[in-house]
């Protein structure tokens, strides 16, 4: 039988009826190109590049890292030797899993519930040596790894919607974070710029031009760079004491006449040939003449210590040559492997990093343009977490040699050496690593000096869109303190592949952006194919080993380029270039290899490596698209998927790069002869968060970045599990709505499925002023009836711990008065020491009456035995507004301690003050809440639900507004869904929408005759009205508001606290008392900035002028001069701190209006 | 100046609210003493009793259109708001919750059952059940309710497998029993004199029985007793006795110059059916001189039918080829209204009970002045 199909929530869009189009309906792919898209989410996905990051990294990667680092042997038994010859990530697991337990196998859910880690354990293969006979051992426990949700290793992989029901898990849920520690971890997307590439940058003070490439290998990172500074080219490098001149470091490399190097780098141009002449003067002047003067050159300026770490401490020192040897070989542009100490290839390499130098000199064109998308990598998940396995897997091969040279060190040793025991135990260090990495989000890789921060975040679930939101962010590498505009500026190289209204303001103001959506991630591809085709493809295609400087150079020659090295030579770059082409889209190669030719270097570059970032093109050939009628039908039949289509050489990933070689057509109208591609869909250039807008293209750009960071604010539906789940603090709307007006990306994105909003009729009037300033209006009744009726609810977790010495926390039951009835604090809970679910909880009431032992250190040993009371320790509600219990969990951790999780709840109906949003980065606040009587109301009895002032209209341009309400109130009248789409780059006719609305008895645009309900006399201009989607925010009125006349002081200032979470008072800043100063208020000042705050009464001796204590002066002896007098505690504080540092303080008090006698 | 009275047709012009492309002008009445130099238009209840009518279009239980005409704005208003804000209705306003463990909270379901209205006798509903007022007392609540101030309802729904569903059934309200919990499983409880009022067809029921108030999944429970008080619907919207409860003016409709031909046909169609009529110019009006008909016999000629059908809507505004040829209008005095009943009164009734309203409060207030100036 054939398996069911995925209920993926994409069927809609494939359905032969989506859009009210039929199966039978002509299809035009002009019209209907679109609908790859759906296909491309369904087989991609939004965060499909973490989970296919993440699956690469515990599919392939591992294993790779684990082959690299695969043997151990002894120092001290020659003969012992243990492999380890696989490793493999299996399904998640509960780690208290025990024989008595019928299933380990664990859901999410469970993880989250039970604050465990969901991941899986990891198993090897290992072969060793005892007794000279080798044992094969498979199986054996080596760590655990967090499992990223939705990816193959996880338990929803490829579960269908009732699976996951069972599971308690949301379907529309993106997946691709972790859950550690039963909070929810993003690694975020981190955007860097590329390694193993040559970048020319010119420095701006100096006016040098300077070509640097970072080169990462699995052993080192490190950045080489070419610098030319007036007139002189130099290379330098971490490692060298000073930089070193060019021909120096190229006749270090392999002999190379003078000629040879001057051909290398300037090939047959006099212009570069003269330029670099003047630097043989530098060798010369060293005297260095052949490879062994070069080598002991470099060799004396190689620092010591750093390349001093890895060897045995009684090696022999090695001489310079060697010395200079080794750092050529495996330091300096480390990527470029020297195979049986064959120098050429770095030579080719370096002289072309020099070309480059001595181009850019002439020409400031040709500098490289360091915020190109293209000259970017994006490292995901998978590859970070393989950055520190490796790191875990090096250390922890470092320790179990420890281990094995530590039994091995033993004199008599009664048995044999078996490492079983060792790995699982000091695998373990593996497993903490990983998963304090992820907690903290503290990335530490001992071997590159990497150390980030900020890597994870937790997962925003605050709305359905701020999770999805945080799934494709990317967090930029720049500090967000320096003033540069540059990295911040939206590049034109991002078009498509970055949303260009989604980045915060502020501070991180374009450093962290956002993935558009049809954007994907490459993961590495197995360079060795691709090698392999490039001297098939076109005749004359030969290594570029063979060459020399002059042949390389020949204007027509083109070097071709594997991953930034030159590899080839070939004299015919566009049939290279175009037959290359044609074997990808065949599928001879992978699809996500890229090729692009650069005429100003005149290369050919290939790029098979991970991190690039690109999306779909439709292909156009002969100025035809490729994408013809019936392949759209096979797609609505469900009889193909985009990578049929992509097999099928119609559509083809570009990356940002090979964009440049491209000429890609909006649409069909727009194909020439020349046109190489066609867009899937304008509106992809967008992000999912900014998907939500409709007609964000009449919008003024500033106001869709506004949206972009409300639209996470918004309260609604966060997942089909939301009431299973416990989070800290969820926010759910009561009544959530499809907005009326939708886009594609809503229905891609599944936002129609999770709203955050309601559709309210907004009619757009100045009305009774307490709407100035983007104060809203809103219809009490409507509110009455639900409107903006919001839930929130609070976790209160307490975990009864146990202590070394045997004891543990426990419930007690509710405390009882001298009648034998509960005490008012302990009305919620019930007999067990929890609070009942349904119960009212208000201020100062405990939900969990926990109670720890008064003794947690004796031993309980002979004598040595504490008290067995218990102190109460509970958990109470503090919030003034009172709420309801609705959930009481209990369960057990991993570490075996029972834990209480309490979950309470709060209704809320919109008040005054609480904040509204429509989607077009139009917030504002409830101004006033008016009777419906009060509300006007229009020829048909329709009362607004919100009343919005006009005066936010001009200044903001918000035209998408407006046509949101158009168009929604069409589709309202005609009852027509269909017509309330807002797709942005979509003409729309409005038009139409005018043409609806006068049909069914309403004004052309939108606006109508309404009546006031106070006066019951029409108003004197036709009022706009309709629907229009609004958005209640988070910030409310209830967790802001805050007073305090009297309350708790800081105990070492005795000044009122600050902030609302401790009652705290208001502070009189600096600002407010120069104002006061200003003005001369000096009884005002006395009072805000002494009296009503640390006023102290302290006792003064007037003779010495020191503090006296109960009218007498210690100083002096004498009660004679003490006074008393009112100060600020600080002061009093200050004074007597600097005494405590031997500073002398003396006060001389006088009268400032001194009694009359 | 010498005081000219105002002719028939500025008289007439007073009383219409101009409806222009952009604006609505004249919109305030200005019949009262001291607006019209020489004119006195005091209120006078012989012409008022004259002038006003009150004219109904329809009349269903559930709702009624009429026209008010002749009278004032504000006078309209005022029944307009009282039908919506201070006419008693009893609805569901403390809910007694014994369990509930349906997905829905406490408070949402709590919100739900307020909102859905029920109807009843009517005398036991408008004549036997008064106010009840909540005692300044907490403790002394138990004590409050009485038959003539309470109705208490209850509603239990247990959520079971249905043994008799179909095997491989998946609607479930098949698949189980009381998968929905509807409107009409709400019982009512009638304590003392509420057998008298509330019994056979006079039950205190839901207007509509088919209001979904839960989902329930088995296992599931909802055993909840209600009390039901009146209120206003300034209080909570849940006791408004409408709907929706409006007016709009008497649109008219001047059409100043023929309008012929095709040009007829374009303005038709910029009305709702019914309001614009087509007719063929006579012989007589083609013949007669200065009409604009001249030459014109047999052609089609636009004519207003039933102006009250318009929903003005302006469309003719905004075509060039109208311009100056007619000229759109309200009557200030011609309210119709529009009342939707929520079912527990009849829609007729609420609008003479607003009337009763207002008397009422007119005949306080007289009072509270009289005892002011005494």
């Amino acid at each position: 039988m054939a398996p069911a199909p995925l209920d993926d929530g994409f069927e809609a869009l494939l359905e032969p009826f989506y859009n009210g189009k039929k199966l039978t309906d002509p299809i035009s792919t002009k019209e209907d190109k679109y609908q790859l898209l759906p296909a491309f989410l369904k087989v991609k996905g939004l965060v499909k590049q973490h989970i296919d990051s993440y699956n690469f990294f515990v599919e392939h990667e591992i294993k790779d890292i684990v082959r690299a680092n695969r043997s151990i042997r002894s120092d001290q038994e020659k003969d012992f030797w243990l492999e380890f010859t696989d490793i493999r990530v299996l399904t998640p697991t509960r780690n208290d899993y025990s024989d008595f337990k019928a299933r380990d196998e664990v859901t999410p859910m469970e993880c989250r519930l039970r604050d465990m880690t969901y991941a899986a354990p990891v198993v090897v293969d290992i072969v060793y040596s005892r007794d000279r006979k080798r044992i094969v051992r498979k199986d054996i426990p080596l760590c655990r790894i967090p499992v990223m949700l939705k990816s193959s290793k996880c338990v929803l992989s490829k579960a269908t919607n009732a699976q996951m029901e069972i599971m308690n898990e949301c379907p529309l849920d993106p997946g691709g974070y972790f859950i550690i520690n039963g909070t929810e971890k993003v690694i975020l997307i981190q955007e860097q710029l590329s390694k193993n590439r040559v970048i020319v940058e010119a420095d701006e003070k100096t006016g040098g031009v300077q070509a640097s490439v970072t080169s990462s290998t699995h052993e080192r990172k490190s950045k080489t760079y070419v610098i030319l500074k007036k007139d002189r080219i130099v290379l330098n490098h971490n490692v060298l004491v000073e930089p070193i001149p060019i021909v120096i470091v190229l006749k270090a490399l392999g002999g190379l006449s003078d000629y040879q190097i001057l051909e290398l780098v300037a090939g047959g141009d006099a212009l570069y040939q003269d330029d670099f002449l003047v630097n043989f003067d530098e060798a010369t002047r060293a005297g260095v003449f052949t490879q062994q003067q070069a080598l002991e050159y470099i060799g004396l300026r190689v620092k010591m210590g750093g390349s001093k770490k890895g060897r045995s401490p009684n090696a022999p020192r090695r001489s310079p040559v060697e010395e200079g040897l080794d750092a050529l070989t495996n330091l300096i542009i480390a990527h470029i492997t020297i195979e049986d100490l064959d120098f050429y290839p770095k030579a080719i390499y370096i002289a072309m990093m020099v070309r480059r130098v001595l181009m850019a000199a002439h020409n400031p064109k040709l500098i490289d343009d360091r915020d190109f998308v293209g000259n970017k990598r994006f490292e995901l998940a998978g590859q970070l977490l393989s950055l520190l396995f490796e790191d875990q897997f090096k250390m922890f091969i470092a320790s179990l040699k420890g281990n094995m040279e530590y039994f091995f060190k033993k004199p008599n040793r009664t048995s044999a050496y078996d490492p079983v025991g060792p790995i699982s135990s000091q695998g373990q260090y593996i497993t903490q690593g990983l998963n304090r990495a992820i907690q903290s989000g503290n990335w530490t890789v001992r071997r590159f000096n990497m150390n980030r921060a900020g890597v994870t975040h937790v997962l925003s679930r605050l709305s359905y869109i701020s999770a999805l939101g945080m799934m494709t962010r990317i967090s930029s590498q720049f500090e967000k303190t320096r003033k540069v505009s540059g990295p911040r500026a939206l590049h034109p190289s991002q078009w498509g592949m970055l949303c260009t209204s989604d980045t915060p303001e502020g501070e991180a103001c374009g450093l962290v952006k956002n993935l558009a959506l049809m954007t994907h991630i490459t993961t590495n591809a197995d360079e060795e194919p691709v090698k392999d085709c490039i001297f098939d493809l076109v005749p004359g295609v030969e290594p570029i080993r063979v060459f020399t400087g002059s042949e390389m150079h020949r204007p027509g020659s083109y070097i071709i380029h594997l991953n930034g090295t030159p590899f080839a030579l070939t004299r015919h770059p566009k049939q290279f270039a175009a037959r290359f082409r044609t074997l990808r889209r065949r599928g001879h190669i992978s699809p996500f290899v890229s090729i692009h030719t650069n005429e100003h270097f005149s290369a050919i570059h290939i790029a098979t490596d991970e991190g690039r970032i690109c999306r779909p093109y439709i292909i156009v050939k002969d100025g035809k698209s490729r994408l013809k009628p019936e392949h759209l039908r096979l797609l609505q039949l469900g009889k193909a998927s985009f990578d049929d289509f992509l097999r099928l050489g119609v559509v083809e990933y570009l990356d940002v790069n090979e964009e440049n070689d491209a000429l890609i057509a909006m649409n069909e109208d727009e194909i020439t002869r020349a046109t190489t591609h066609m867009e899937i869909e304008p509106f992809t250039i967008l992000g999912a968060v900014a998907g939500l807008i409709p007609f964000p293209h009449h919008n003024q750009s500033p106001r869709n970045t506004y949206q972009c960071a409300m639209g996470k604010q918004a309260i609604g539906a966060i997942a089909y599990n939301q009431f299973n789940r416990i989070d800290t603090l969820l926010y759910t709307l009561v009544y959530p709505q499809r907005p009326m007006v939708i886009t594609k990306t809503i229905q891609l994105i599944h936002y129609d499925k999770l709203p955050a909003g309601q559709n309210a009729t907004v009619v757009v009037m100045s009305y009774s002023g307490y709407d100035i300033e983007d104060a809203l209006v809103l219809n009490k009744a409507s509110c009455d009836r639900g409107f903006g009726r919001c839930q929130v609810f609070r976790k209160y977790t307490a975990e009864l711990q146990q202590y070394a010495n045997g004891r543990k926390d426990r419930l007690g039951g509710p405390q009882k008065d001298e009648e034998g009835r509960t005490i008012a604090k302990h009305a919620c809970l019930d007999r067990d020491g929890l609070a009942i679910v349904g119960y009212q909880i208000r201020s100062g009431e405990t939900m969990i009456m926990k109670e720890t032992p008064v003794d947690v250190t004796s031993t309980g040993i002979g004598g040595d035995r504490g008290s067995d009371a218990y102190v109460p320790a509970p958990v109470n509600y503090r919030i003034n507004d009172p709420a309801y219990i609705d959930k009481v969990m209990v369960s057990n951790t991993e570490k075996n301690t029972a834990i209480i999780k309490v979950q309470t709840r709060q209704t809320r109906r919109p008040e005054l003050g609480d904040k509204f949003s429509s989607r077009h980065g139009q917030k504002g606040v409830v101004g006033i809440i008016v009777n419906q009587e009060d509300m006007p109301f229009s020829d048909s009895g329709i009362v607004p639900d919100i009343i919005m002032n006009p005066h936010g209209f001009p200044s903001r341009m918000t035209v998408g507004k407006l046509f949101e309400c158009l168009t929604g109130k069409a589709a309202v009248v005609a009852g027509r869904p269909d017509y309330g789409f807002g797709d942005a780059f979509r003409s729309h006719p409005v038009e139409e929408m005018g043409r609806v609305l006068i049909e069914h008895g309403f004004s052309w645009e939108g606006k109508d005759y309404f009546t006031s309900g106070i006066t019951g006399n029409p108003h004197e201009a036709y009022l706009f009205n309709g629907p229009i989607y609004y958005q209640r925010l988070k910030h409310m009125v209830q967790d802001k508001m805050h007073s305090r006349s009297r309350g708790p002081r800081a105990i070492l200032t005795r000044q009122p606290t600050e902030g609302r979470s401790r009652d705290g008072g208001l502070r009189l800043g600096e600002m407010e008392r120069d104002c006061l100063i200003a003005y001369g208020a000096s009884q005002l000042l006395l009072e805000r900035l002494m009296i009503s705050s640390d006023a102290t009464q302290v006792d003064v001796c007037e003779a010495c002028g020191l503090f006296g204590y109960k009218g007498f002066c210690q100083t002096c002896q004498s009660t004679a001069n003490v006074t008393q007098m009112t100060m600020p505690y600080a002061a009093k504080l200050l004074v007597q701190e600097l005494i405590s540092m031997n500073v002398g303080v003396r006060m001389q008090l006088e009268d400032k209006f001194p009694h009359p006698r | 100046m010498p005081h000219r009275p105002p002719t028939k047709e500025e008289l007439e012009a007073r009383k219409i609210v101009g409806i222009n492309e952009e604006t609505v002008t004249n919109v305030n009445s200005t019949d009262f003493p001291h607006h019209y130099a020489g004119e006195d238009h005091a209120w006078d209840l012989e012409a008022f009793r004259r002038e006003f009518r009150v004219e109904f279009h329809q009349n269903d239980p559930y709702e009624a259109s009429f026209s008010l005409i002749g009278c004032h704005a504000s006078i309209a208003n005022a029944f307009r708001r009282i039908m919506i804000a201070d006419i008693p209705t009893l609805a569901i306003e403390t809910v007694f919750i014994n369990n509930n463990t349906s997905v829905i909270q406490d408070e949402v379901l709590a919100h739900r059952l307020g909102l859905i209205p029920f109807k009843g006798g009517k005398e036991g509903l408008h004549k036997f059940l008064k106010w009840w007022k909540k005692p300044a007392d907490e403790s002394q609540i138990n004590n409050s309710y009485y038959d003539f101030n309470t109705v208490s309802l209850r509603l239990e729904v247990k959520c079971e497998e249905n043994p008799d569903a179909a095997p491989g059934e998946t609607d479930p309200t098949k698949l189980y029993k009381h998968a929905h919990v509807y409107a009409r499983d709400i019982e009512f409880c009638p304590v003392g004199r509420q057998h008298k009022y509330f019994s056979g067809e006079n039950a205190i029921r839901p207007v509509n029985p088919d209001i979904l108030i839960a989902k329930l999944r088995p296992g599931q429970e909802i055993s909840l007793s209600m009390h039901m008080h009146k209120g206003v619907g300034s209080d909570h919207a849940k006791f408004s006795p409408v709907a929706t409860a409006s007016y709009r003016l008497l649109p008219v409709i001047d059409i100043i110059e023929p309008i012929l031909g095709k040009d007829a046909e374009k303005f038709q169609k910029c009305f709702p059916k019914g309001v614009i009529g087509l007719e063929r110019v006579t012989k007589e009006e083609a013949s007669r001189k200065g009409s604009g008909y001249e030459g014109h016999e047999g052609e089609l000629k636009a004519v207003v039918v039933d102006p009250m059908r318009d929903t003005v809507s302006r469309e003719c505004l905004r075509h060039p080829e109208f311009k100056g040829k007619v000229k759109l209008g309200r009557r200030r005095d011609h309210f119709i209204f529009l009342v939707e009943s929520t079912g527990q009164w009849e829609s007729d009734a609420i609008f003479l009970e607003a009337v009763a309203h207002l008397k009422k409060r007119a005949k306080d207030i007289e009072k509270q002045v009289m005892n002011m100036v005494r």
